[in-house]
């Protein structure tokens, strides 16, 4: 098959590869001769992303406390069933009960993307095929895993899918601005609505802000604001574009890692205060 | 002042070997491949390696010190411990010739298989004009100096040697990325990529990336931006946008 791809796109069929059992490779047995602390980038990367994928589910489930107004939980928003206790689009969609788990939390109809968007992302894929899967858990370090099909079966494939869910995580910043937007709006005691800043704002704010950093220094955002010209000068607009996204596209892991606690620290800071645990200060005008 | 390391050279063929300890002054400004040197003509003069231009440009001595794929000629001793022993073994993807020296021509039929430029028509008056911000990006690229540190790092084929048929490995990405990212290119190298080259084996976990003595953005600015033009066949806005816009994707009639 190979033979015929070179043939129609005009690749040069070449020598057999030099392959074979072993191929008379250094009969070095050991698995890496490293002597650095190879294991310790893996190892934290496995625990802070476990603690975070424990600590939103459970606070998906929770179905309650996502909201003090005037500030609304990132996992919950846009919030779009029936039973939100803040809805986002004035009504709702119907509430979903299961058997077993009952009521389905409103989190579940929107975590799907942005979960999505991270577990399809290329810096998050390097991370957990590193630390969870072991292929390979550091440079120079063998695979732990005997076979190997990298990202060309189902269901890795999918990852090539990762574009589709930047769209979805663009419309998400759109609802997440709004919402920082409405945390400058707080209920006046005698009814309507006063301005002000809380904390809450604060973090909402600082929240959006990361998360934008990472949704817009996607490779994937790159790609579709101009990497896919060839001929930048004769594409002027996006060849800027596309330099901007490319001058924050080196960032996007630590935009990755920031935005991952800020978006649970939001959910965690609003939490806190719906729970009458922390007072969220606040100043109206 | 003159420091003592010891060398842990690999020494052996094929059909077998084993590291050899060799106690070796370093003094200040040395690299390891003065020290492989030293080595040789003082204890161990049949000790087989590779080298040219000590200015880490032709990409000769790659090795694994330490168990890190590096150039012998660009790490310099004061990296390490005075007194550490520090190993030091040929590039292991690839078949051995002897000690330091393997055999690297699987990346030569690689490189035989990449379909080559096809230069579209010159422009009226015969002429071909391309912009500076045009090759801008091609050129990090041709900084590559083929030392293939980044093909023996690639856990596709150091850790899956069945896969070297069906892989091209991160140096070929980026020259497939130099070719197809090239303003007067005409070839279409879609499935090649996906299917001769194996560029769906990559799980981007950027070691090729980590080891470029170049730094060259192996992964970021070759592979991922390749992954992001083949995913652009299943992309329905992309799709959208070009019919609407009347452009012609590549083709190889
Ligand atoms: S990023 Fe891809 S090509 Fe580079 S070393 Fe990793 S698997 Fe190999
Ligand atoms: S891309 Fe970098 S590591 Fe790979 S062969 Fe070229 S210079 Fe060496
Ligand atoms: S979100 Fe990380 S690459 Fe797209
Ligand atoms: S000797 Fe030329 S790169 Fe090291």
């Amino acid at each position: 098959m190979i033979g015929k791809i070179l043939k129609d796109q005009h690749g040069h069929v070449a020598g057999a590869v030099p392959a074979g059992p072993g191929a008379a490779r250094p009969p070095i047995t050991a698995a890496h001769l490293r002597k650095d602390a190879w294991w310790a980038l893996p190892l934290a990367t496995f625990v802070f992303l476990a603690s975070f994928v424990v600590y939103s589910t459970w606070a998906a489930f929770q179905n309650a406390h996502y909201f003090a107004a005037p500030y609304l939980s990132p996992f919950y928003s846009p919030c779009i069933s029936a039973s939100c206790v803040h809805a986002t689009f004035g009504g709702g969609l119907p509430d979903l009960t299961f058997p077993v788990i009952g009521l389905l939390s409103p989190a579940f109809l929107v975590l799907w993307g942005p979960g999505l968007f991270r577990l399809s992302c290329y810096y998050y894929r390097k991370a957990y095929y590193r630390s969870f899967w072991l292929a390979p858990p550091a440079c120079a370090v063998k695979d732990v895993k005997e076979g190997y099909t990298g990202e060309t079966r189902f269901p890795l494939v999918l990852w090539n899918f990762h574009r589709w869910t930047w769209y979805v995580a663009v419309l998400f910043i759109v609802v997440l601005t709004w919402d920082a937007l409405l945390a400058f709006r707080f209920p006046a005691p005698g009814g309507g609505a006063t301005w002000g800043v809380g904390v809450g704002t604060i973090v909402m704010w600082i929240n959006v802000i990361l998360l934008a950093g990472y949704t817009f220094s996607c490779h994937s955002c790159r790609h579709v604001c101009g990497g896919h010209v060839n001929e930048f000068s004769k594409a002027p607009s996006r060849y800027g574009i596309w330099s901007l996204v490319s001058r924050i596209n080196p960032q996007h892991p630590t935009f990755a890692w920031l935005s991952l606690f800020s978006v649970g620290l939001a959910d965690l800071y609003i939490r806190l205060v719906s729970m009458g645990i922390i007072r969220d200060l606040r100043i109206t005008f | 002042m003159a420091t003592t390391f010891t060398l842990r050279l690999f020494r052996g063929d094929a059909k077998g070997g084993t590291f050899r300890d060799y106690p070796v002054e370093s003094e200040e400004g040395m690299v390891v491949l003065d020290l492989v040197h030293r080595v040789q003509a003082s204890q161990a003069p049949d000790l087989a390696c590779r080298w040219n231009c000590k200015a880490g440009k032709c990409g000769s001595c790659s090795a694994e010190v330490n168990g890190q794929p590096r150039l012998m000629c660009m790490t310099r001793m004061d990296l390490f411990q005075p007194g550490e022993t520090i190993s030091i073994a040929p590039i292991r993807t690839f078949p051995i010739i002897r000690d330091l020296v393997t055999d690297v021509s699987y990346n030569y039929v690689k490189a035989k298989q990449v379909p080559p430029l096809r230069l579209k028509p010159p422009e009226a008056d015969g002429t071909y004009r391309m912009m500076q911000e045009d090759i801008d990006r091609i050129q990090e690229f041709h900084k590559c100096i083929e030392c293939f540190l980044c093909q023996d790092v690639c856990h596709v084929i150091r850790d899956h040697e069945e896969k070297k048929t069906s892989f091209a490995g991160p140096r070929f990405f980026i020259k497939i990325a130099g070719l197809d990212m090239h303003p007067l290119d005409t070839v279409d190298r879609s499935r090649f990529m996906k299917d001769a080259a194996g560029i769906g084996l990559c799980n981007i976990t950027k070691c090729c990336t980590e080891v470029c003595p170049e730094h060259i953005h192996i992964t970021d600015n070759g592979i991922i931006p390749l992954k992001e033009r083949l995913a652009d066949e299943m992309d329905p806005v992309v799709w959208l946008l070009r019919k609407f816009r009347g452009v012609k994707p590549k083709t190889n009639a």
